[in-house]
């Protein structure tokens, strides 16, 4: 049974819930007025909304516990929410729920240059942290283009990953320790500054579970020595394919460059109008590779990285020569996303991983999709790990535009699980990929997800409804989706 | 429906104990047997042999990105990589030739350049796991990047099994770093402990650090690996200072560390220290440091109970990693807080309901 059932919650609970919270949380702390609420109502998926009854904002670790026993009294769901900028609706609200912001938690606690450690509270922004550590010659790696306004809680829920994780890791590399509330009120420690932990691995499963597990309330990261230089390779080719053989000769190479990073020409001509980056707007593609390090160490790994895509087939190659025209290379890649918004009305952006050796012959598939739908589709994405974001354009006052946006998108997704790959690569499932689940998943990996959760929050609590699809849910997606000519779910009676 | 006939009788063996109350032993090459507490059930117990269900599924060089199954002889894996100037980067420990994929997977045991890369569990990409009803599951899959549900795959790492049984694992590979040289700093341990940490925030290609004591008085030796790219090594040669090893030495000491030959690793009992970067010397006896510190050996009798409190207090763990006929009655692992035991115990109870899965080997509480 894939039990992660909908806490049933009525008005009259919310009353005395709040009736209650108000003798532990200072009135400032508590939002109970749509008007205040309403602020609240979606993350970066705003096609998902919902005016949350309650927000509570509190401003320490003890509030924290109190909320969560409270709403374990009254039987009030949680939803966790961080810089609320997810792309995924893991911070939608609960229609009976409270949404628990930890914005206030925004202090960095200490930072040990020496052992390179900071511990930070979950709201304090992911970019602050490297800002902070500067001075120290450090930073902290993963770097998710939302770097300036998201939260570490929210990098945290979602293992964010960035443009350099396949030499620096993503979230889960580069977290030591976190401090969590459990839906039961108490605080457990999972990993350390040690580098071992007795028992299971549960900070690892903690990391990426998109606030269903925990609140978190401190967390412990590893910082890096900042490369004392880093340069970027700017290809461009006439072909996606030939850029793809670009990829993977860097690689079986033996080269692990700090970024890589390709953008189609759509997306191409989208941001060099914007930007003004210098991008070649005559190549199909453009690949981006960074190499950091010890300067002479730099100057080898660009001069071999040139000669590998020169052999490929690259038709136009720019190595950045100052630290300012390294920026401007990346500000077209890093700008992709307001791009989209400012020749498009709307955009959807999609999040899935395939295996590197797929990737052209996917982004082909996604480009046949464009005449199916309708819609235009602007693909960037990190070349290093397989991670695409294709940019689905359409008008959101047109219904049957946003309609056919989200076909073109669960048809992306279906295509990255048949190409061997994931639904998502650091977006998270939130509600936005929940259908997709029942596809990449079966029943009995999902009762496994299930499993997880109640050994976690075995109230059914915290952020309900999120991640893992209910039985009935795949059934019902089963219904409209045939895939690979299998019924999925063969077991639920049809009529 | 679990297509192949091999991988099928295995989960028919676990479902069968599993309606029979029974539990079993799993099993890969049987040189990590001695990591962990010994599996005990009431119940009869059947042991559950993985090694014969081997190979490698699938690798692409330029993927980085191999999967095989759990029965794999690491030897194996391991030879095919070099053929590609690659590398499991974690540099798990090699016990005999009988190590396999599986084993070194439920252990998570890392080798000494997991200071510089990460451990076994940073590398873990997807697993397929046979549960207690004998199904084949999937987690995670062949992509570095993959937020799909919960990361079960990483649990599973050092899980010794208790979770259920690893089928197949997806790994992260890396290539071998194309220059490596040793050095060594004939240093006493808390300066040892100090220089390591000098270097930790510098931007040196250091991969592995070792710090051993003279036979006699209080003396020792700090040896210092750094790999990358010729250039990178070179310069962080120039910095570190210190003696150069010859690099057949150098190889060989590495080796001997990795996989727990030196002598030094065969003093029973025999202490897992694991410790933050700014841990002191513990004053404790005969040790050896790894990973600038945060590994230490520690060999000879101590009161297990006065250790643990106090490594506690300094942020760390202590594992009764060898053991003899004084430390009988001594859990093998740190005993965990309350609240984290509680949630183990439901994710065992989730999992395995019926204890069929290598009953107490993580703990004693389950």
């Amino acid at each position: 049974m894939t039990a992660v059932q909908d806490p049933q919650t009525s008005s009259s609970n919310i009353a005395g819930f709040l009736a209650r919270i108000a003798d532990e949380l200072p009135p400032a702390c508590v939002m109970a007025q749509a008007d205040q609420t309403r602020a609240f109502e979606c993350d970066g998926l705003t096609l998902y909304r919902e005016i949350p009854p309650v927000v509570l904002l509190p401003e320490s670790e003890t509030q924290v516990v109190a909320i969560v026993n409270a709403c374990r009294e009254f039987g009030i769901p949680i939803v966790p929410r961080g810089a609320g900028t997810g792309l995924s609706g893991g911070a939608t609200p609960h229609p009976h729920g409270v949404v628990v912001g930890m914005t206030r938690f925004n202090r960095i606690l200490r930072i040990d240059p020496e052992a390179c450690t900071a511990v930070v509270q979950p709201g304090v922004r992911n970019l602050a942290i490297s800002e902070a550590v500067a001075p120290c010659g450090l930073y902290y790696a993963p770097d998710p283009s939302s770097q300036i306004a998201c939260s570490i809680g929210g990098n945290v829920a979602e293992n964010a990953g960035g443009v350099h994780c396949l030499k620096y890791g993503l979230t889960v590399h580069n977290v030591l320790r976190v401090r969590v509330v459990t839906i039961e009120g108490e605080i457990v420690e999972l990993g350390g500054e040690a580098p071992d932990s007795p028992g299971l691995n549960l900070l690892h499963v903690f990391i990426g579970s998109e606030g269903m597990l925990g609140l978190a309330t401190e967390v412990t990261l590893r910082l890096i020595p900042r490369p004392q230089l880093a340069r970027v390779v700017m290809a461009s080719f006439p072909s996606i394919e030939l850029a793809g053989q670009g990829v993977a000769r860097i690689i079986a190479d033996g080269v692990i460059p700090a970024g890589l990073e390709l953008m189609d020409k759509r997306s191409i001509h989208m941001v060099e109008p914007f930007v003004h980056a210098g991008y070649d707007m005559d190549a199909a593609a453009i690949l981006l590779c960074e190499s950091d390090g010890a300067p002479e160490e730099v100057v080898e790994e660009i001069a071999r990285v040139e000669a590998l895509l020169h052999d490929v087939g690259a038709t136009r190659l720019q190595t950045s020569s100052s630290e300012a025209e390294r920026l401007k290379f990346w500000a077209g890649r890093k700008n992709a996303f307001p791009a989209a918004g400012r020749i498009s009305p709307d955009y959807y952006c999609m999040d899935g991983t395939v295996p590197r050796r797929r990737l052209a012959e996917v982004l082909r598939a996604i480009t046949g999709m464009e005449k199916q739908f309708g819609l235009r589709c602007a693909n960037v994405f990190h070349a290093g790990d397989g991670n695409l974001h294709p940019m689905i354009l359409f008008d959101g006052n047109l219904a049957d535009e946003v309609d056919r946006a989200q076909a073109f998108g669960a048809a992306i997704l279906e295509l990255c699980i048949e190409a061997g790959g994931t639904i998502t690569g650091e977006h998270g499932v939130g509600i936005e990929k929940i259908e997709q689940m029942c596809i990449q998943f079966s029943r009995a990996e999902l009762d496994a997800f299930a499993a997880v959760k109640r050994a976690f929050d075995p109230c059914g609590l915290l952020n309900p409804l999120k991640v893992i699809p209910t039985l009935a849910r795949c059934a019902e997606y089963g219904k409209l989706h045939v895939h690979r000519g299998d019924v999925p779910f063969p077991e639920i009676p049809r009529f | 429906m679990v297509k192949d006939p091999a991988l099928r009788q295995l989960g028919e063996q676990i479902a069968t104990a599993r309606d029979a109350g029974h539990s079993v032993q799993i099993r890969g090459g049987g040189t990590r047997m001695f990591y962990g507490e010994p599996v005990t059930s009431d119940a009869p117990l059947s042991v559950l042999d993985m090694s014969g269900w081997r190979g490698i599924v699938d690798y692409e060089p330029s993927e980085l990105v191999l999967t095989a199954r759990a029965g794999t002889p690491l030897d194996e894996i391991e030879n095919l990589l070099a053929c590609h100037g690659q590398m499991l980067a974690f540099e798990p420990p090699r016990f005999g030739a009988a190590d396999t994929l599986g084993g070194c997977v439920a252990t998570g045991l890392s080798g000494p350049r997991r200071m510089a890369v990460g451990g076994v569990a940073d590398f873990v990409l997807g697993t397929r796991l046979l549960n207690a009803a004998g199904e084949v599951l999937r987690f995670g899959g062949t992509v570095m990047k993959n937020v799909a549900g919960y990361d079960v795959s990483r649990l599973l790492v050092g899980s010794l099994g208790v979770l259920g049984v690893l089928a197949e694992v997806s790994l992260k590979i890396m290539p071998v770093p194309r220059c490596e040289a040793t050095r060594m700093f004939p240093l006493d341990e808390a300066a040892a402990l100090q220089q390591c940490l000098a270097w930790r925030s510098l931007p040196l290609p250091i991969s592995a650090t070792a710090w051993m004591p003279e036979a006699q008085g209080t003396r020792g030796c700090l040896w210092v690996r750094l790999s990358g790219s010729e250039s990178a090594v070179r310069q962080g040669l120039d910095r570190i200072g210190g003696e150069s090893a010859a690099e057949h030495d150098a190889v060989a000491f590495w080796s001997s560390l990795r996989d727990q030959t030196h002598v030094f690793f065969r003093q029973r009992p025999l202490w897992r220290i694991v410790l933050p970067p700014r841990a002191p010397t513990l004053d404790l006896g005969s040790s050896l440091h790894e990973w600038g510190g945060s590994l230490r050996w520690l060999a000879g009798p101590q009161d297990a109970a006065t250790l643990r409190a106090d490594v506690r207090a300094i942020g760390g763990s202590a594992c009764l990693y060898r053991r003899d006929e004084t430390m009988a009655r001594v859990a093998t692992f740190h005993p965990m807080p309350p609240a984290l035991l509680r949630i183990q115990q439901r994710l065992k109870q989730q999992f395995d309901p019926t204890g069929v899965f290598n009953p107490h080997r993580l703990t004693q509480a389950f």
